[in-house]
């Protein structure tokens, strides 16, 4: 074995410095699992919260990561959602926990499939692509009512208790763990997945596409391969939709939900994971709140919050959270001296 | 046969007639502006108030129309659209899809969700037999006036000076400025009189395509698709792209019912993906 240079030391002490947890992190974690005992009865909206948080991570690994603008997301939501309903529905995979993986893995089909389309073409030969595949796929649920149930949505679906013990209750406790559970493992994943040199190499493709070509990154392996990763997680977070409240309708494909999703991930921040499920915590809390105050027409309200955020400027609106990193980093004991 | 046709001619003329100042906004500013069905809408209410409660001439609340929705995007522009041509297509999209949700928020809260229709003069009611062939009368004058504005917006933008400033502006932004070209200023006007063409469009459209405050969302889909199957470097791109989609649309619909909206889709990734550049555009030159 040769000694490896000190540029390669270097390199590799900024990959592990990525990877390793910063004490905010498992803060964050701890309240997580923490409001599945004191907040008892929050915790269907604290379920919405838990799917629309992995939904946002999905976005996040292709937009924050990749940087594929995408407005069709909701194409592989809704995949999922029905695969999961339809598997429950027909007893092929009654286990929610594996049929769920399956959901995902259709979705990642999908994503796989469609993920040629996106590697031609610009900003916005992307985003009228993925949004017509979204289009395509509702107008499929739709005339194929005597699968999908049409725009009745599918119904009659019932869950098996998970892993065969946990029963899907009428409060949604079980269904809240669950979803917290799948959330924190798929996070995991997704955060080693972006700690890892191909994480980086997805970041060198965003920053610019040409030079990560120049230095020898194949490009389009990369975003194909995250686009289908994407996929599977979205699919999995429209299977845990269709999972706890054993039901599937259109609305999954409805461009609303792909664009209410680029707000949450927005509100939160992108690139750096946590942006989806913070901003999935603050827009549910948002939305409810809004619709409670004017029922009608609180997505004025939300257009008028997407709208500020844009002439604002996206990072000033995320640099309220300096001073508290800057604290924690200086609390921080193992934090080498540089 | 030949009625599904000129249905087709006609969908397609107003079509092109809302999505030809989207196509410019894009050329020009690379905007990706989401909200151009707003401008629409508005000019589709405008007619209907003006029509219906204030029994203003049926023509006369046309004119009314493109120049109230001129009105708004040109303060829109002046105040808002200004500060995101340097923001990344991301911003754009956040940007309009913002707007877009609170004009039908808004639309809803002035005018009511259900769908309005305008009452129209007895003289564009009923059809003209022309050689066996069925053509209601709207859709005539229809045909005729978004006709006669394409050939307009031809002749305006190869014939006059300020067609030539715009076609230098589109096609590379930076030297026409070095040349003494006010880009902003021909911006501003050609983001005013694409809105305005939109009001009209819409005006006129509310008989065909309805109108209520989902109008923005329902539409946008279809305007992106002029823009993008026909190109943004020409005129006549974006026009046929409209017309072959009214054509295709309104056929789709009648011969093939069950498959919907599937059609349009189909065909617009099946060409994206064949020409990223659009149908009827020269390559890139960027």
């Amino acid at each position: 074995m040769t000694e490896p240079t000190p540029t390669a030391k270097l390199a590799t002490q900024g990959i592990l410095a990525r990877a390793r947890w910063h004490p905010l992190e498992f803060v964050f974690w701890i309240v997580a699992f923490g409001s599945i005992w004191f907040a008892p009865n929050k915790h269907l909206i604290l379920t919405e919260i838990a799917w629309l948080a992995l939904f946002a991570l999905s976005l996040d690994l292709i937009l924050g990561y990749a940087g594929i603008l995408s407005l069709g997301h909701a194409a592989f939501f809704g995949v999922g959602s029905y695969a999961a309903a339809l598997l429950a529905k027909h007893g092929i995979v009654t286990e929610p926990v594996l049929a769920l993986f399956c959901a995902g893995l259709v979705a990642a089909v999908l994503g796989f499939a469609t993920s040629f389309l996106m590697l031609r073409g610009a900003d916005l030969t992307r985003l009228m692509v993925s949004l017509g595949v979204a289009l395509v796929l509702r107008e499929l649920a739709n005339q194929f009512g005597w699968l999908t149930g049409g725009a009745d949505g599918l119904q009659g679906v019932t869950m098996e208790p998970i892993l065969g013990l946990f029963r899907f209750d009428m409060f949604g406790h079980n269904g809240y763990v669950y979803c917290l559970v799948v959330l924190f493992v798929l996070f995991l994943a997704a955060r080693r997945l972006m700690a890892s040199p191909f994480g980086l190499s997805l970041l060198a493709i965003k920053g610019n596409p040409l030079r990560a070509r120049a230095i020898g990154i194949g490009v389009d392996m990369r975003l194909v391969a995250i686009y289908t990763i994407g996929g599977f997680y979205a699919g999995v977070a429209g299977g845990l939709l269709a999972q706890t409240t054993a039901f599937s309708s259109l609305d999954v494909f409805s461009f609303d939900r792909s664009a209410d999703l680029l707000l949450v991930l927005i509100i939160g921040g992108t690139g750096y994971l946590y942006g989806g499920i913070i901003g999935a915590v603050i827009f549910k809390i948002m939305q409810d709140y809004l619709a409670l105050w004017s029922p009608q027409y609180w997505p004025f309200w939300i257009g008028l919050v997407l709208v500020v955020m844009v002439l604002v400027g996206r990072d000033r609106m995320t640099r309220w959270s300096e001073p508290l990193r800057a604290l924690v980093n200086r609390l921080d004991w193992r934090r080498t001296p540089s | 046969m030949l009625t599904i046709l000129f249905d087709g001619i006609a969908y397609g003329m107003l079509l092109f007639v809302l999505a030809c100042g989207l196509s410019v906004t894009l050329g020009l500013m690379n905007l990706v502006n989401l909200a151009h069905g707003a401008f629409a809408m508005a000019g589709g209410y405008v007619l209907v108030l003006l029509v219906n409660d204030l029994g203003v001439p049926f023509w006369a609340s046309i004119v009314c129309a493109f120049f109230v929705s001129a009105l708004i995007g040109l303060v829109m522009e002046k105040a808002l659209y200004v500060h995101i041509y340097r923001k990344s297509h991301l911003d754009q999209v956040l940007f309009t899809i913002g707007l877009v949700f609170m004009s039908v928020a808004a639309a809803d809260y002035a005018m009511g969700s259900s769908q309005v229709f305008a009452r129209i003069p007895d003289a564009l009611q009923g059809q003209i037999h022309v050689f066996g062939i069925g053509m209601g009368r709207y859709r005539l004058m229809i045909i005729a006036i978004c006709g006669g504005l394409a050939l307009a917006l031809q002749y305006v933008l190869v014939y006059t000076r300020f067609g030539s400033r715009l076609r230098a502006a589109v096609d590379d932004q930076r030297v026409a400025r070095g040349l003494g070209i006010n880009v902003g200023s021909i911006f501003a006007l050609t983001f005013a009189f694409g809105s305005g063409l939109a009001g009209l469009g819409g005006a006129l459209g509310t008989e065909i395509l309805g109108l209520d405050p989902t109008f923005p969302l329902k539409y946008m889909i279809y305007f992106l698709i002029v823009v993008t199957v026909g190109g943004t470097s020409s005129i006549t791109g974006p026009f046929l792209a409209s017309l072959l989609l009214g054509i295709a649309d309104v056929a789709g619909k009648y011969y093939v019912p069950k498959l919907g909206a599937f059609v349009i889709y189909t065909i617009m990734i099946v060409v994206l993906i064949w020409r990223p550049q659009g149908l009827f555009a020269r390559a890139a030159n960027k």
